[in-house]
């Protein structure tokens, strides 16, 4: 990651991302209410998240870890219908302001879904398709930071030679990679990934682990996860979601060996969900 | 829904290995019976025409493509000028058509709201299902007056002075002739084309369409830089679609594009098409080379149209190489 913040410093101040020094990406959800038409699926959830960690979401199927983390980058807000009262505050600001400009909120919010969903084009645009987006980029400058993400993600060794191939010819796990790739290039305060090993093999998925791993040196990553080993595995924090509502929240090995509330460790334990 | 967990994926159960044989050649036989049918039609169609034209083939050989001559008196037949009118009308009608289409599609899929995007979708449908006739009595009775008063006048005062240009608008502002066929053209061949733009559209993955919004594109940058690229396939052959029907429409073309054997750069001349003139003459086509003129224009038609077809094929497994994904 050294290299894309050398590259950043060496491009022009008007042409490239600048991160502000008071940008650590730290997130805080304060009674957070979600719904679904007239669903209400989220009650009153309140998070914090520091800065430059990796917090895990964790919790039964449909409890609403989705649907949590889908208000940070304000994506639910392509489909009608769907709303939610409450802050989220993002380095101090709110997210969820009416005046926020939300294609510059999702460059600092990247996001990974459960299913690798590669654009339909060469391995080399997928990664550079946001910095085209948000940036107009001399073609030298663009290439050195497509291989600078492709690195950042672990995924440069094994795709050099193909980079213009297409990304859907990718296997699974590199597909998943070149998303987070594409997240990285625009240099992202918080990476939003939502099961993003669960269509992924074995191998994949330790790459992917490793990989968060080392992205929280320079971002917030929260993870949504099914798997407890990959919970207690990589993250900091965890958040145990029940029913829409936040449990417990807390550091992860003292959530995972002495969970406080009676739910909590029905789940750990593998009593239900 | 636009998210929530995949099935696993189902666990590959073995088939029983007995029973399944005789039943497979069965049917084995039948479906490539089927499909060989359809290559042997086609070329019993081709060699019947081309028997059909024989006359016309010894008389005229290759010249006949490129003759604009048409004199039923003196027996001098070509078919450059509907070949011409055919390759014009279709040519207008899809640049019309096929940006519009991709508009309505995005609109339907994208951003109408289902109240408003299942009545629009409905009267799509319903003008494909509008026989041609309609379509043909319409632009002659409504349309052609109405170009002729109107638009024609004024596409000559705004062009009449530009070199080059003007020459597309030369002439007496008719409304019949090549700018009405285009535009009746394009406007049968819309609905088409939307529907299968809009089909195409429809099964773009909504992770997809997320993940480019996620990256902070705007709805118009996932259509143009994802939607569009994943279904290039479906588009391109919605189009391709679009051009067999224009090319061969014939009843409403008949109506309003003028009839006259001439080739005209003017877009408000009368001309005609391949169909539009087999329409016409076919019932006038009295002796034996006449007839077997006519039949040849059909011969040109089906391998114009075949061409057309191969040319699409090609296109579109070029593109599957180069880049993969999509449909
Ligand atoms: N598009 C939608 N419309 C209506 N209800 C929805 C929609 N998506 C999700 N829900 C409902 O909202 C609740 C929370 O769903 P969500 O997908 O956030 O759960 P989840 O914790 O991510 O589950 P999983 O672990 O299965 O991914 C569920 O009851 C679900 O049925
Ligand atoms: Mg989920």
């Amino acid at each position: 990651m050294s290299t894309i913040r050398a590259s950043v410093h060496g491009a022009p101040a008007s042409a490239g991302p600048m991160p502000k020094a008071a940008h650590t990406g730290a997130i805080s959800v304060r009674h957070l209410n979600f719904y679904y038409g007239s669903h209400q699926v989220l009650f009153d959830n309140t998070l914090e998240i520091p800065g430059r960690s990796v917090t895990a979401i964790i919790g039964p199927s449909g409890c609403g870890k989705s649907t949590h983390i889908r208000v940070y980058n304000r994506i639910y807000e392509m489909y009608r219908g769907q709303r939610c009262t409450g802050e989220i505050f993002l380095d101090g600001e709110n997210i969820l302001g009416s005046s926020v400009d939300l294609i510059e909120l999702r460059r600092r919010i990247g996001m990974i879904f459960q299913a690798p969903a590669p654009f339909p084009m060469s391995v080399f645009d997928n990664v550079a398709y946001g910095l085209r987006l948000h940036y107009q980029l001399p073609r030298s400058e663009l290439v050195d930071r497509v291989e600078d993400a492709l690195k950042g993600a672990a995924l440069w060794d094994e795709v050099e030679a193909k980079l213009h191939h297409p990304g859907t010819a990718l296997s699974g796990g590199q597909q998943q990679r070149l998303c987070i790739a594409r997240a990285l290039a625009v240099e992202p305060e918080v990476l939003l990934m939502d099961e993003p090993t669960s269509a992924v093999d074995p191998v994949g998925t330790a790459k992917i682990e490793e990989l968060v791993q080392r992205l929280k040196e320079r971002l917030t990553v929260v993870i949504v996860t099914h798997n407890m080993q990959q919970a207690a595995r990589i993250s900091d924090r965890t958040a145990f979601f029940f029913e829409g509502r936040i449990v417990e929240t807390g550091e992860t090995t003292a959530l995972f060996t002495n969970p406080s509330k009676k739910q909590t460790e029905a789940y750990i334990t593998g009593r239900f969900g | 829904m636009p998210f929530g967990r995949s099935k696993r994926a189902s666990m590959g159960l073995p088939l029983s290995k007995t029973g399944v044989r005789r039943g497979d050649a069965l049917f084995h036989g039948a479906a490539v019976a089927a499909a060989a049918l359809v290559p042997v039609l086609m070329a019993g169609l081709f060699v019947e025409l081309a028997y059909g034209s024989r006359l016309s083939l010894e008389k005229f050989g290759f010249g006949f493509l490129v003759s604009a001559a048409w004199n039923p008196v003196t027996g001098n037949y070509g078919a450059a000028s509907s070949i011409y009118g055919s390759l014009v009308s279709t040519a207008m009608a899809l640049i019309i058509a096929i940006p519009l289409s991709l508009f309505i599609a995005l609109f339907l899929v994208e951003l109408a709201p289902p109240r408003l995007a299942r009545p629009v979708s409905g009267a799509i449908e319903l003008l494909a299902a509008i026989p041609s006739i309609i379509y043909g009595m319409w632009g002659l009775f409504v349309l052609a007056p109405f170009l002729a008063d109107h638009v024609e006048p004024a596409l000559q005062a705004a062009f009449g002075h530009i070199p080059v240009i003007r020459a597309l608008f030369a002439g007496p502002p008719m409304g019949i002739g090549m700018l009405p066929a285009g535009l009746i053209l394009a406007l049968m061949v819309l609905p088409f084309t939307t529907a299968l733009m809009r089909d195409v559209l429809q099964l773009v993955p909504p992770v997809l369409k997320e993940a480019a919004a996620g990256m902070g594109s705007t709805t118009w940058e996932v259509f143009r830089k994802v939607m569009i690229p994943y279904g290039r396939r479906g588009l391109i052959g919605a189009g391709f679609l679009g051009l067999s029907r224009a090319i061969g429409e014939t009843m409403a073309v008949t109506f309003v594009i003028g009839n006259s054997h001439s080739i005209s750069a003017s877009l408000l001349a009368s001309g005609n098409t391949i169909a539009s003139t087999l329409a016409n003459e076919f019932t006038e086509a009295s002796d034996p080379l006449y007839l077997s003129a006519l039949i040849e224009l059909g011969l040109v038609l089906l391998v114009m149209t075949f061409l057309f077809q191969v040319a699409g094929h090609l296109w579109l497994s070029r593109l599957g190489r180069k880049t993969g994904g999509g449909q």
